[in-house]
């Protein structure tokens, strides 16, 4: 099988690890090769984020280059855009809804693009896009944005609904499990 | 048993399966998870040191005691420990030795770019560097055999792609040493020039010798032969990627050990391709060693010595087709900021208010430097704020004195400013010294240090008092203001400014994202009051943005810390409800 490549970008502190150690431990227990990179430290802290997930029969590279990328999923509007070099020219994007104004438009030194998504879809890329914040505030915890949007990845993987239960169960604290699964099947449903 | 493991997380597991007893080390991305993963194995002892230099010292005493320790470092940190590294290489071990150095090429969370393998030619000791997570298990155990078999410190070269990646990790079972009796080895171990004299001639020979085991041992290095047209010599992820463009139609000579390197390998190899590459991020320094030993091959002339590199880098250099794509349009940058509740936030926002020249160092606070607050003036490395303020303050004279501080964190106090106070105790300045308190090593992912007092497994351990430190030091005034004050942090700022004294100010809150923290209610802006003066603009929150010319506040991300409700003139920020 050819290696297959996700993206998984958006704003520091959002969540994007547990998303791609959610993604990573499905695959691996499926019988992929895998391959997660992640960037830490001061890379994080409100920042621009972006995380790797490689997967296929042998994988070598740890990142996902340009015009690579299967799908990329994206916690906020911005970030979907920003790494758009790095979709296959059929490749999807997901992304939350969501709009997080960066500190430059905060400041008044740049602003904060307007119907970006529209843009992107002028452009003959396919958006998915969904209200992630507020299906994981429906789930009952803000936070679960990030497994919100592995559930609508899901949609698209050829992996039974079962098995990401059976790893968010692994994955996730005891006492968030319920709000995840919550939130995994509200934005698989969706 | 198969498992997905970051790469730090695979070079703890080395370390256990090894019979490594004690790892000490100072946190720095990309390397922290080795010690945090190393902690979690009750068989391990470790522990954060205050500083680099310390922690190598711990490993090395600790060797001498006869058992096999380690310590881990990010780049920059080998500068601190540079020191006993260098001799270390002259004793050689006890039990095995291994030091840990994680590379940041791309500087994702760095001040510098260097390249390590400098340090391992230099100090005259051997560099292993793995290419994923299983390898970096599989070095971790090699270089104790080789360092115990070969009487020397062994360094362990990480970058960020490697010890920040997970891949497929297969585990093993431990085996434990038992602790030997000790045995005074003076000749060995006491380097003064009449031993070390001894001892140089010893370090010339073991390097001979390993360069001899770079030429055969194939579980360090090996050549995939793929036709004779291209050869490439590569090490470490680079080899990932070469492997990615390429796969199997190209030779690769990977190398697993970077220092030292072999001769007739690289002679063998060259003359068995048309064309002979050599890929490295950072520095050329396979290509110098191949150019020194006069074999031609193309290196830095094709490859950038900036950054990192990846498959489409690789790919553009040898002129190969890059995958179709779409140009992602020009969007704003997002660069990391200051938390919203950072205890950090208020004292900066005074000394953006007064216009103070502020020498900063290196962490969380570093991010004071971005706009609106501008805060701060220099970041050169670990505590060079405090020994750089008193310098600044020698050439300025007492004009400086009163317009310029420095400030610096808890951790980085304790790890290389203290020494600074001293210079400014004993040779006299009247410098002012904020040390921003927030009870914790924040930038690195929250470790504990000798003032939080807890140690590295979260239990209890002695809290360093930091005023009773530096008054100690001879710092006479020391006063503590909370941040989230902000008329305590501007009375504090100017009056120990304006004194005829040198002065410690700590500044003390724990960080908002500690869990013990508890967030109060979010703060909100009344609308029928907000005149949009901007004013609470200038605080750089993220939780504040300006929307319909009038300030909002997300109630998401505000943990109602009051610094702005203390700006607004006009009471139009009011405290808000659960």
């Amino acid at each position: 099988m050819e290696t297959k490549n996700v993206m998984i970008v958006g704003v520091g502190g959002q969540g994007s690890l547990l998303a791609s150690k959610l993604l990573g431990a499905l695959l691996i227990r499926r019988g992929y090769d895998v391959k997660v990179s992640e960037v830490h430290g001061m890379s994080q802290r409100g920042g621009s984020v972006v995380t790797y997930v490689r997967f296929g029969d042998k994988v070598y590279s740890p990142v996902i280059s340009t015009g690579e990328a299967d799908f990329i999923v994206s916690f906020e509007q911005l970030e979907a855009a920003r790494y758009l070099d790095c979709l296959k020219k059929d490749g999807k994007i997901i992304v939350n809804a969501q709009a997080i104004d960066p500190m430059p438009v905060i400041t008044g030194a740049a602003v904060y693009p307007e119907g970006i998504l529209d843009t992107l879809k002028a452009q003959g890329v396919t958006v998915d896009a969904i209200d992630a914040l507020a299906l994981a505030q429906k789930a009952g915890n803000a936070k679960s944005v990030n497994i919100v949007l592995m559930g609508r990845l899901a949609k698209y993987f050829d992996i039974p609904y079962d098995a990401w239960i059976d790893e968010i169960r692994q994955i996730v604290k005891p006492q968030f499990v319920d709000v995840n699964l919550k939130a995994f099947e509200l934005g698989y449903n969706f | 048993m198969k498992r997905l493991m970051l790469g730090n997380e695979a070079v703890a597991r080395g370390l256990f399966e090894a019979g490594v007893k004690l790892v000490s080390s100072y946190p720095g991305t990309p390397s922290t998870e080795i010690t945090e993963f190393a902690a979690k194995y009750d068989e391990i002892y470790c522990e954060w040191a205050p500083n680099e230099k310390v922690a190598a010292e711990v490993a090395f005493g600790a060797s001498l005691r006869g058992v096999r320790s380690a310590c881990a470092m990010k780049h920059v940190g080998l500068n601190v420990a540079a020191d006993p590294l260098f001799t270390l290489s002259y004793t050689g071990v006890n039990g095995g030795l291994v030091l840990f150095v994680a590379d940041d090429p791309a500087m994702h969370s760095s001040q510098n770019e260097q390249d390590s393998r400098h340090y391992a030619i230099a100090a005259k000791v051997p560099m292993l560097e793995p290419a994923d997570a299983a390898e970096a298990k599989a070095f971790v155990k090699r270089a104790f055999e080789l360092s115990e078999e070969y009487d020397t410190p062994v360094i362990v070269r990480m970058c960020t792609r490697i010890a920040h990646s997970q891949s497929v990790v297969e585990l093993q079972d431990r085996v434990e040493k038992e602790l030997p009796a000790y045995e005074k080895q003076p000749q060995k171990f006491i380097m003064a020039p009449a031993n070390a004299v001894r001892r140089h001639p010893f370090v010339e020979e073991r390097t001979k010798k390993l360069a001899l085991l770079a030429e055969t041992d194939t579980a360090l290095n090996r050549v995939e032969m793929g036709g004779t047209e291209i050869g490439i010599v590569c090490a470490g992820t680079v080899y990932q990627y070469v492997k990615e463009v390429f796969g199997d139609s190209v030779s690769v000579l990977k190398l697993g050990m970077v220092n030292p390197l072999p001769t007739e390998l690289f002679r063998t190899f060259a003359a068995s391709v048309d064309k002979l590459y050599v890929i490295e991020e950072l520095d050329g320094v396979i290509e110098s060693h191949l150019k020194n030993l006069g074999i031609p091959c193309i290196g830095k002339e094709m490859f950038t010595p900036l950054g990192e590199y990846n498959q489409t880098s690789i790919r553009k250099a040898f002129g190969l087709p890059v995958p179709e794509h779409r140009e992602a349009p020009q969007v704003p940058v997002r660069p990391p900021i200051m938390c919203a509740g950072c205890p950090h936030r208020g004292l900066f926002y005074t000394l953006a208010k007064h216009k103070i020249t502020c020498l900063g160092d290196i962490g969380c606070y570093t991010l004071g430097s971005a706009a609106p607050l501008n805060a701060l003036d220099s970041t050169l490395c670990m505590g060079a704020s405090v020994s750089g303020l008193h310098g600044f303050n020698k050439a300025g004279g007492s004009d400086s004195e009163r317009k310029t501080v420095c400030v610096i964190g808890d951790s980085t106090f304790m790890h290389s400013g203290m020494t600074g106070l001293v210079n400014i105790a004993y040779n006299a300045s009247n410098s002012t010294v904020i040390i921003l308190d927030n009870s914790i090593t924040g930038m690195t992912g929250h470790q504990q240090n000798p003032t939080t007092g807890k140690n590295i497994k979260g239990d209890p351990a002695l809290a360093v008092d930091l005023e009773a430190l530096c008054r100690a030091i001879g710092i006479e005034r020391v006063r503590v203001v909370d941040p989230y004050d902000l008329k305590a942090c501007e009375d504090a700022v100017l009056e120990e400014l304006a004194a005829d004294a040198p002065s410690v100010i700590i500044s003390r809150r724990p960080c908002m994202l500690l869990k013990y923290v508890k967030a109060k209610p979010p703060v909100k802006v009344n609308e029928d009051k907000c005149v949009g003066c901007r004013q609470c603009m200038k605080l750089g929150c993220p939780a504040i943005s300006f929307k319909n010319k009038k300030a909002h506040i997300d109630p998401t991300q505000c943990v109602g810390c009051d610094v702005c409700t203390q700006l607004c003139k006009l009471n139009a920020i009011e405290k808000g409800e659960r």
